[in-house]
């Protein structure tokens, strides 16, 4: 079970509820809870879903999945009228290795992604909400099945919600393993009950989605930060964080650290800080030899480049990405060669193989660098892996084989020199995994 | 009584995939859910178990098996009765994590997905189950064990072959 963290930087908005029981819906109502929804139904069926929306721009919440794309906009591509039923989906698949802040929302906060998905629900006009987990999460789907049940019980869910005349229905769901489904239309996919292979865009889910209608896809941390938005309204909200990025998420720090755990901080919060200070430091008193700031997909940072703002843009002028807010370090005895390889073998084994650049290009990239690694590399291997990696960017449907290119080009970039001393034989680190287990196990 | 004639299932689970099928838009939603919840009670994902759920969803079997082979979570061979999994994803592997897996290997005389003799054990190396900032951390069917250390294992293992460990379904 996971254990809770805290620190005095903390500014509590998500996790405000967490370490209370509010997994129970008594002492959730009691927090507030299911008022967010009531004050959106307030404003009238007429104005309702603007205002919705309106406050949710006014926030300026950034799709907290790791694309970081504003929330209200997209709740406002969903067209008014349609045919289809309209959706929303919520993406609990949190599989981004480094990541496990959903995990202790739907441990400690179930009724926050209910309240939530209803939002999204008001605000698109639509009628039904699908909570989707991965499938090792099982007994958080069994916390989330039971929240829903509640609030069916209360009579919070299904038809005419708190006297709106508007019926509202919510299904979980549960994946079986696959980082795939993480993408928003493999996710869809998933749902469907097909194999988890993305989608062309366009048409993109706000028109086209979920069994062909318009759906609103959100991670599970945005969808729960809508309550307390509306609650605490969109500027109040929006003033905690940075510039065009509102708000505080969730950031999980792990590795290399003394303190490790899931912080809820500012956005725009000094990345050097948060693993220092609010982390504690580097374990053992050792020294910081990089940083993975957003999950194993983000290009890594060396220790000089952390005096940065942890918010979408500071993170992308800084050549990296904030992507889901799992902050990975490395101290000084890691082998960045073996740190590279098993990234990309995460990755080579997660490609699911419909688009050639990414399925090939992982595989490849993964052989050449187990090559490097068990010390038969030439020189020639770290210019091929590069290219390899610069070939796979952006030429493929979905943003797996970005997300395999990035973190490879940035570890052959800024390492260079350690790849091509290792295939010298001046091997930097104290190697972790044995030739054996990479060429045995699950890889 | 089961929708299905001569269910495979145990009437709970029948009556609850019964109910799965009228919950969603299109009842072929119910199939990556179903698959795992069979698995469950199963074992795994046997060939009984494709025929019942393609007639349940009105799918060909082959549709079944497609999907099937896509999920890393689903079998198609027996696993132990408790699955360890070991997660050697970045964050696991920079505190212990191929450590721990080594540990049990040895402790249990198998390897990446072998079953013990007895067949209460099997074990697995598995990606990221997002446990990262309580790391090392693995899986024993759906129960998570984090903060790992080869002490603690052996205590986890004990526990589980004593037949007194959690195991939620």
């Amino acid at each position: 079970m996971p254990t809770l963290v805290s620190h005095p930087d903390e500014v509590k908005v998500i996790s405000r509820r967490f370490g209370q029981g509010a997994a129970d819906i008594e002492k959730y109502i009691e927090l507030d809870g299911y008022k967010a929804v009531q004050k959106a139904i307030a404003e009238g069926p007429e104005k309702m879903p603007a205002w919705i929306i309106d406050t949710m721009k006014a926030s300026g919440l950034r799709g907290r999945g790791g694309a970081g794309f504003p929330t209200g906009l997209k709740w406002s591509f969903v067209p008014k009228q349609s045919e289809k039923p309209k959706y929303v989906l919520v993406n609990g698949d949190e599989s981004e290795p480094g990541t496990c802040k959903d995990h202790v929302i739907f441990l400690e906060d179930p009724h926050a992604v209910i309240e939530g998905t209803m939002i999204a629900g008001l605000a698109i006009g639509s009628k039904m909400g699908f909570i989707y987990l991965r499938g090792e999460y099982r007994y958080l789907l069994k916390i989330m099945e039971k929240a829903v049940a509640d609030a069916y019980a209360k009579g919070f869910l299904g038809k005419n919600i708190f006297g709106s005349g508007l019926d509202f229905d919510v299904v979980t769901q549960s994946g079986a393993g696959a980082y795939e489904v993480g993408e928003e239309s493999a996710l869809m996919e998933s749902l469907e009950g097909k194999r988890g292979v993305p989608r062309i865009k366009p048409p993109f889910p706000a028109v086209v989605g979920l069994y062909g209608g318009p759906t609103v896809i959100n991670n599970a941390e945005t969808i729960a930060s809508a309550p307390h938005i509306l609650l605490m309204g969109g500027e109040a909200y929006a003033k905690i964080g940075s510039e065009r990025n509102g708000g505080t998420r969730l950031f999980g720090i792990s590795g290399h650290v003394e303190r490790p755990g899931v912080y809820e901080l500012p956005m725009g919060y000094n990345l050097k800080k948060a693993i220092y200070d609010v982390a504690g430091g580097i374990k053992d008193g050792k020294k910081l030899k990089a940083v993975v700031p957003g999950g194993s997909s983000c290009p890594v940072l060396l220790p000089e480049e952390i005096d940065v703002g942890l918010d979408f843009d500071q993170m992308g002028k800084a050549g990296t990405m904030l992507g889901s807010g799992g902050i990975v370090v490395l101290d000084e005895t890691v082998s960045i060669v073996e740190f590279a390889l098993r990234t990309i073998a995460f990755y080579q084994h997660e490609s699911c193989g419909w688009c050639i650049p990414c399925r090939e290009g992982t595989d490849w990239i993964k052989k050449t660098l187990t090559r490097v690694y068990n010390g038969g590399g030439s020189k020639k291997d770290v210019a091929n892996v590069q290219y390899l990696a610069e070939n796979m960017m952006g030429r493929t449907f979905c943003p797996l084989g970005d997300a395999a290119a990035m973190p490879t080009l940035g570890f052959v970039k800024k390492f260079r020199k350690e790849f091509e001393d290792y295939i010298e034989g001046n091997k930097a680190g104290t190697p972790i995994i044995t030739v054996q287990q990479l060429v045995g196990a699950g890889h | 009584m089961s929708e299905i004639a001569n269910s495979i299932f145990t009437p709970a689970t029948a009556a609850r995939f019964d109910h799965l099928v009228t919950i969603y838009p299109v009842k072929r939603s119910a199939l990556v859910p179903m698959l795992l919840y069979a698995q469950d009670e199963v074992g795994y994902v046997s060939d009984a178990v494709v025929t019942e759920i393609a007639q349940r969803l009105d799918l060909l079997e082959l549709d079944v098996r497609n999907v099937l082979s896509y999920y890393s979570m689903l079998r198609t061979k027996p696993a132990g009765r408790y699955n360890v999994q070991v997660c050697t994803n970045i964050s696991c592997m920079l505190r212990g994590g191929y450590e721990i897996l080594d540990h049990c290997k040895h402790k249990l005389g198998i390897g990446h997905k072998e079953v013990t003799a007895d067949g209460t054990f099997s074990l697995e190396e598995v990606e990221c189950i997002g446990a990262c900032c309580w790391a090392p951390a693995i899986q024993v069917n759906y129960d998570f064990h984090d903060n790992l250390t080869t002490v603690k294992v052996d205590e986890i293992l004990e526990t589980y072959r004593a037949g007194q460990g959690k195991d939620v379904k």
